[in-house]
């Protein structure tokens, strides 16, 4: 069957802002998909919410619309597009439920478009347990026992046959959420209620456990004539019971023989067939007893994945690109493997190396959550790693993570715990795992205590024995054998008390070096034409390195919170730059989920955690012009200077002069001699220090330790005795942990600067100013270009301090400038003379990558040669809105402070600023509703604030309740409201109205110990029950302005193609 | 990797070299060097009768890790001349484990090596083709292993189904005791065992008979179908089972044939076979059914194949090409029962994708039923 012709235009959907659950492999998917498409001469539009994927840039699609992924905007692109057919599949379940709910409402029927790549009977298989369950038994699979319960009794009755330990999982859930397991009957309770609130349907499913069975998943391919594929075999290093997004995986499969693993394959085919996929790609996960080999079905994903993505990364083979061909009519043999050039993609790939991928957790940042890990998904990041052997991958990816161990080693273990962390998950087990063979711990006592199989368990004691084995007086031989296993200089220094250095001029000396060799499909059976490689320590080295001008440029490493897909876009956007300058372009990435590690992206890719000694490697083999380090965000920054130091050149912005902004005498001497204001500040060493700065300053001030990431650990306080909390519990302040102290601008309006500039030429790509006021990290606050509320004036002093920064530091390439704006003036709070989050917002509101440009300063083209020489501008108002995963950390606090907290962003664009403000909460998941009850509790200094707000919204017809305080205050100003209950004031309370669902908007604007505490249990309900609830005035009244605007006109939608052109 | 492991070298004929360490029997061995890239399926792979005369690498580095069983065998012992890997386990995970791979090997007498860059091994043979090699832990002087390796037999004119095939015929039972089930009279070139498990679960009664046996032999049995099985070595010296076997074609009996079987029915239908560069050997190379149009992953092993010429010929069909380099994977005779696939779709190890050849298999037997 080769190309349907009938289908001449696509809608793809993308799937929308990073959360928890679903990353950045969607932009990766997506990006392929769209690529594929338009290659085969279809045309392509795209909707996706999220500006900071590459997807969006306006040079992939026909057609891009950045608008919320709600079913009624995407009617409306469909009715002005008219594709022939919508492509679902490589959006997440985001882009799954949009195409059920389309294909419901009758929308796809009416206006004539196909659904390619999931049939809605597969998708609705897929994700609806009860239909999964009997098409599995239809095809005679085994699965877990099992019932569903849409009420308490209900689950009581299927406990009854199924037994503690049970599993709830709520139907129709975003990865997970909402599932977990129960030991005892009150957990099971606590879940069946949740479950049934989270789910929205109201149904649960329990289920009988099958905790500490071995884990697998297929990552299957199916085309229109029924040709299946094994692309990908992964097995879960953690057993059943904790989410495979939070399990360390290994790819292919190590503890399977050839009769269970064709009885895997065989009961996959079943699955896909049975479901009705068909055309395109799988994830099918199964669960194996590890005592008799019983194998039961866990779950299907009929679309692209998290695995999926980490399958073609382990493998070389794009199986979206793939699936999306197939979705248009090819059949697998009809398309090449790009990779080996004459074999076809109807294969199933043969690998030589064994590919271990580790979750990234971000627990720092919700201490009150729980770290346990299980059947709902926390982490927000990943690293994969390549080795030729699993304990090779293993270390490689424990450094690759970032998290200060520079191998398989944390110092911070303490070993009264070892046997609660074997038995209960959490992200340091792995850790704990090994902490236990070195203390001699039985094999069987460790598997059992964990559930981990023991083949990986005697790997693990393989690396402990190389560990004893290395003392003085180590030889060349364990020096290799250590190499070999995957040891990094810096752990054998440590092992050895020396310097990581030393140990590598020694083990060059001894010449032990790695090679480099190529993830090729195939296992070398054909030659390979991709450079795609891994280091390891082998005889052979295949990177064949050419004598063309190259650059080198560091990625930006596992996703975490304050460092996600912002910097790999801008990654993505230098390889373009610098290829397009005529450069070899080099990539170094370790995180599998992005576009950057996309073989396609750059001329030569290796698959490296990013840390001194692999980059080392590469830039001695490759022999670079330079290295690029201003687009990856921290990761490559902390490397600038050993990499400086070490004779490599570092292209664009000098190091020194990042060091100069981050360094505070530095910078705030910078500043004095340019005579920018900057908020008062002071450095301490000591608690008596820290109080005797915050007395100099006054209260509050912001507080935080120095060299953070993304506002980690910083706090505002308002009083002594909070600092005094802060700096004993919070940082310990010592002279090694030295704690930053600010002056804290209250109601101050912050202001976001991106800009680019080329040794001369500085130009302004965007001013934003952010929604929530001073105190609300940048990376969490709203933000809008243009600004809205500041003067011409102010506006003329930030471009001018802008364009003076830029020239006093030197700036080649990007940076961004923080203002705050408070009783007329203008501070500077932070100079970062690099990539920036906001970058890709910028971007898309200009159209002009700013990435790229900077680029290609950094590549030798000026700004003038560029043809951009004043500062850009936007056609319609863009808002910038931040999404919170605290529905999966049940417990924590939702309220914003200077300590980011969101893993994404979406955008919300409209010639009205309602409008506008409308979308950007629409596509965070808030429709805001135009009518209904407002339900208002705000602290007295926001009293004021919120009148005109209430009266407002009064006279729109909105209800208005209130706590007795701000209910008595709006009353005696003329503004109708009910008073409700406080939490402690007896029954029926603000909670009980939330939870029958009596309150549509809640505005909270807390302040102090007391309030906050008290308000707590008012946001939590409001967050789990999806009621939108803001909490910072200014938001209250970006919210009143978007109801009164969507009162009086439509959504509009419109493309960024348009809204350049116009 | 382990000091008290005694080294050990993999020497080619063409002067390459791998350091490595031994495991198995301590000792040496010779074979034609080739690899497999399947990733599951040691055992299997190690107890294949075809392997016999072959030093195999396997292309992915961990090996051993599941153990050994008395079930995942394809006949009663390792049939390979030495064995390649990267990391041999020292462990055995798996419910059904019986025992350690090492052990295993040891105490069959192979000869193996671990810690071998199997992937530049593996790239060497592809680009300069199969060598013949030796594998030694005892002598690690470099030219007196090369010269032995030059010394060694060559693959090219070895007739090895003579060596490993049963000494006496012998019946397996068909499974299902139906009342008259179809009697298939097996030639054993160095038969894997899944072929006959299969055929047996299907009810067939089956005969398997020494590679040497005649056509009138094989009547005398009265069979419904003869079955021509896999094996190693080259077939063009097999003289006497192409003979056989066109004997046995002329009788218009059904005939399937797999892998050696089918380079022999090949040769018996007029046509010739060549030896690969470096074979096929593996579980994942795509097969195009042409009559379905559909594609098979399969399980292959093989270092010769039939030239393509024989399809000039207006008699025979090809039925099956190889996608990844359009080799012909499989033919029928256009009027007679006869058909062969040059690929394994009794898998082991492997997918059961090509299963369906044995309903074919059967299907054709009752379709020609005399008795």
């Amino acid at each position: 069957m080769p190309k349907d012709t009938t289908i001449k235009s696509v809608l793809v959907i993308g799937s929308g802002p990073i959360v928890i659950g679903q990353a950045c492999e969607f932009d990766y998917s997506g990006t392929q998909a769209i690529k594929a498409l338009r290659r085969e001469g279809i045309r392509v539009s795209l909707v996706n919410s999220n500006p900071a994927t590459i997807m969006t840039d306006p040079d992939y699609a026909d057609r891009t619309y950045v608008e919320p992924l709600v079913p009624e905007m995407l009617e409306q692109i469909l009715k002005r597009e008219r594709p022939d057919a919508l492509l679902p599949t490589v959006g997440g379940q985001t882009g799954l439920n949009m195409a059920v709910e389309l294909s419901r409402r009758g929308v796809l029927d009416r206006l004539g478009v196909r659904l390619i790549g999931a049939s809605r009977k597969a998708i609705e298989i897929g994700e609806d347990r009860r239909l999964f369950k009997e098409a599995m038994t239809r095809v005679g699979l085994d699965l877990p026992r099992s019932g569903f319960a849409k009420s308490l009794d209900e689950a009581l009755e299927v406990l009854s046959h199924t037994d503690l330990p049970s599993v709830i999982r709520p139907s129709f859930t975003l990865g997970g959420a909402g599932g977990g397991i129960a030991y005892n009957i009150e957990e099971f309770e606590d879940l069946v209620s949740r479950g049934l609130d989270l789910s929205p349907i109201g149904e649960i499913l329990i289920e009988e456990s099958v905790l500490g069975w071995k884990e697998y998943e297929l990552e299957v391919m199916r085309d229109g004539a029924d040709n299946f594929v094994v692309i990908c075999s992964i097995e879960n290093f953690d057993p059943m019971g904790i989410h495979t997004g939070d399990s360390v995986t290994v790819a292919p499969a190590q503890t399977l023989t050839d009769r269970e693993y064709q009885a895997m394959r065989n009961a996959a085919r079943r699955v896909i067939g049975e479901v009705g996929v068909e055309t395109g790609g799988s994830n099918i996960q199964f669960a194996v007893n590890p005592a008799d080999g019983r194998m039961v079905v866990i779950e299907m994903n009929p679309r692209v994945s998290r695995s999926s993505a980490l399958a073609s990364k382990a493998t070389g083979f794009p199986i979206a690109k793939i699936a999306a061909l197939l979705a248009i009519g090819y059949r697998l043999d009809e398309i090449r493997n790009d990779i080996t050039r004459v074999t076809p993609a109807s294969f199933e790939p043969a690998i030589d190396y064994v590919v271990v991928k580790i979750p990234r957790w971000a627990f720092e940042k919700f201490r009150d959550a729980s770290t346990t890990l299980g059947t709902q998904m926390k982490s927000v990041g990943e690293v994969m790693a390549i080795g030729r052997t699993f304990k090779e991958a293993l270390q490689k990816g424990l450094r690759g993570l970032e998290i200060g161990a520079d191998g398989f080693y944390r110092k911070d273990l303490d070993d009264d715990r070892i046997k609660e962390k074997l038995l209960t998950p959490d992200p340091d087990r792995i850790f704990y795992v090994k902490r236990a063979l070195d203390l001699a711990w039985s094999h069987a006592d460790v598997c059992r205590a964990t559930g981990i199989d023991p083949w990986f368990i005697d790997q693990i004691q393989q690396i402990v024995d190389m560990e004893r084995r290395l003392g003085p007086e180590a030889g060349a031989d364990d020096w290799r054998a250590a190499k070999r296993m995957g040891f990094s200089d810096a752990r054998l220094a440590r092992l050895v008390g020396s310097k990581e250095q030393d140990i590598r001029d020694r083990r060059k000396r001894a010449g032990i070096m790695p090679v480099f060799k190529r993830v090729d499909t195939c296992a070398a059976e054909f030659v390979s034409y991709t450079p795609y490689m891994y280091s390891t320590y082998e005889t052979e080295c295949e990177a064949e390195t050419t004598d063309r001008r190259k650059i080198v440029i560091l990625g930006s490493g596992p996703n975490r919170i304050g460092q996600g897909i912002e910097f790999d876009y801008c990654c993505c956007h230098a390889a373009f730059a610098f290829r397009e300058a005529g450069y070899e372009t080099i990539m170094i990435n370790c995180n599998p989920e992005t576009v950057s590690t996309d073989y396609d992206t750059s001329d030569r890719l290796y698959f490296e955690p990013l840390t001194f000694e692999d980059v080392m490697n590469v830039i001695e083999l490759e022999k670079p012009e330079g290295v690029v380090i201003q687009f990856g965000g921290q990761t490559p920054l902390k490397l600038a200077l050993p990499l400086q130091r070490a004779g490599v050149k570092i292209l664009g912005t000098s190091p020194d002069a990042i060091d100069l902004a981050e360094d505070r005498k530095r910078f705030s001497a910078l500043l004095g001699d340019l005579g920018i204001p900057q908020p008062e500040s002071g450095t301490a060493l000591s608690i008596g220090e820290a109080k005797e700065v915050a007395n100099s300053i006054g209260y509050p001030v912001l507080v935080r330790p120095s060299y953070v990431l993304g506002g980690r650990a910083m706090a505002i306080v308002h009083t002594e005795e909070q600092l005094d909390r802060y700096a004993r519990e919070a940082v310990n302040a010592s002279p090694e942990h030295p704690i930053l102290i600010d002056r804290f601008l209250e109601d101050a309006y912050e202001v976001d600067v991106d800009a680019v500039a080329d040794g001369e030429r500085v130009v302004i790509g965007g001013i934003m100013q952010h929604i929530e006021g001073a105190g609300v990290h940048s990376g969490d606050s709203a933000a809008v270009l243009p600004t809205f509320k500041i003067s011409d004036e102010h506006l003329a002093k930030i471009r001018d301090d802008t364009r003076r920064l830029g020239r006093a530091l030197g700036v080649r390439g990007l940076m961004n400038i923080q203002f705050a704006i408070k009783d007329d003036v203008v501070y500077v709070l932070e100079v970062n003379p690099r990539a920036s989050r906001t970058t890709p917002f910028v971007s898309k509101a200009t159209g002009v990558p700013l990435a790229k440009v900077a680029a290609l300063v950094v590549a030798g083209r000026g700004l003038a040669e560029q043809g951009i020489t004043s500062d850009l501008d936007v056609k319609r108002i863009f808002i910038k809105e931040s999404v919170f995963p605290f529905l999966k950390f049940p417990g924590t606090d939702i309220l914003l402070g200077p300590e980011m907290k969101s893993t994404g962003e979406v955008m919300g664009v409209s010639s009205d600023f309602g409008i506008a403000f409308a979308k950007s909460q629409a596509a965070a998941g808030f429709e805001i509703p135009m009518a209904g009850t407002v339900f208002v509790s705000v602290n007295d200094f926001d009293k004021e604030g919120v009148l005109p707000l209430a009266r407002d919204l009064s006279k729109m017809g909105l209800r208005i309740v209130a706590t007795r305080g701000t209910a008595e205050f709006l009353k005696e100003r003329g503004v109708p409201v009910e008073s409700v209950n406080k939490v402690h004031e007896g029954r029926p309370n603000v909670v009980d109205l939330i939870k029958n669902r009596q309150i549509q908007i809640v505005f909270n604007t807390p302040l102090g110990r007391e309030s906050f505490d008290d308000d707590r249990p008012i946001r939590k309900a409001a967050t789990l029950h999806g009621v939108l609830i803001v909490t910072t005035l200014t938001a209250a009244a970006a919210t009143v302005q978007a109801i009164r605007a969507m009162r009086e006109r439509f959504f509009d939608v419109l493309s960024l193609q348009e809204i350049y052109e116009s | 990797m382990n000091e008290k492991v005694p080294r050990a070298v993999l020497a080619l004929e063409d002067g390459r070299l791998f350091e490595g360490r031994s495991f198995g029997r301590p000792g040496e061995a010779c074979g034609e060097v080739v690899f497999n890239t399947a990733i599951t399926g040691y055992q299997e792979v190690l107890t294949d009768p075809s392997y016999a005369g072959q030093i195999v690498a396997m292309t992915y580095p961990h090996v051993g890790n599941y153990g050994v069983n008395p079930e995942d065998v394809e006949s009663v012992r390792p049939q390979v001349a030495g064995f390649v890997v990267r990391e041999i386990s020292t462990v055995s995970s798996s419910w059904r484990a019986s025992g350690e791979l090492n052990r295993y090997l040891e105490q069959f007498g192979i000869v193996g090596i671990s810690e071998i860059d199997t992937r530049a091994l593996t790239r060497h043979l592809r680009t300069h083709g199969a060598k013949r090699g030796v594998i030694s832990s005892i002598l690690l002087d470099r030219d007196a292993l090369i010269a032995r390796a030059r010394a060694s037999r060559s693959m090219l004119g070895l007739d090895l189904a003579r060596e490993v095939t049963c000494v006496e015929p012998y019946i397996i039972e068909g499974e299902g005791a139906a009342a008259s089930p179809l009697r298939v009279v097996a030639y054993d070139f160095g038969v894997k065992r899944n072929i006959l498990r299969m055929m047996a679960a299907a009810g067939c009664e089956v005969t398997v008979v020494p590679a040497m046996t005649s056509a009138e032999q094989v009547l005398a049995l009265r069979p419904n179908g003869v079955f021509l099985s896999n094996g190693p070595g080259d077939p063009e010296p097999c003289a006497y089972a192409i003979e056989a076997t066109r004997r046995l074609m002329a009788t218009g009996l059904p005939i399937f044939g797999i892998c050696l079987g089918h380079q022999i029915l090949g040769l018996a239908c007029g046509g010739r076979t060549f030896k690969l560069k470096f074979g096929h050997r593996g579980a994942n190379h795509p097969v195009k059914n042409l009559a379905t149009g559909k594609f098979e992953i399969t399980s292959q092993n093989h270092g010769f194949a039939v030239e393509p010429k024989l399809f000039e010929e207006h008699d025979f069909v090809l039925t099956h090409v190889n996608l990844n380099d359009e080799t012909v994977e499989g033919f029928r005779h256009r009027t007679l029962p006869v058909f062969s696939v040059q690929y394994h779709p009794e898998a082991s190890p492997g997918p059961h994708d090509s299963h369906y050849l044995f309903r074919e298999f059967i299907t054709l037997m009752r379709q020609h039923r005399r008795d």
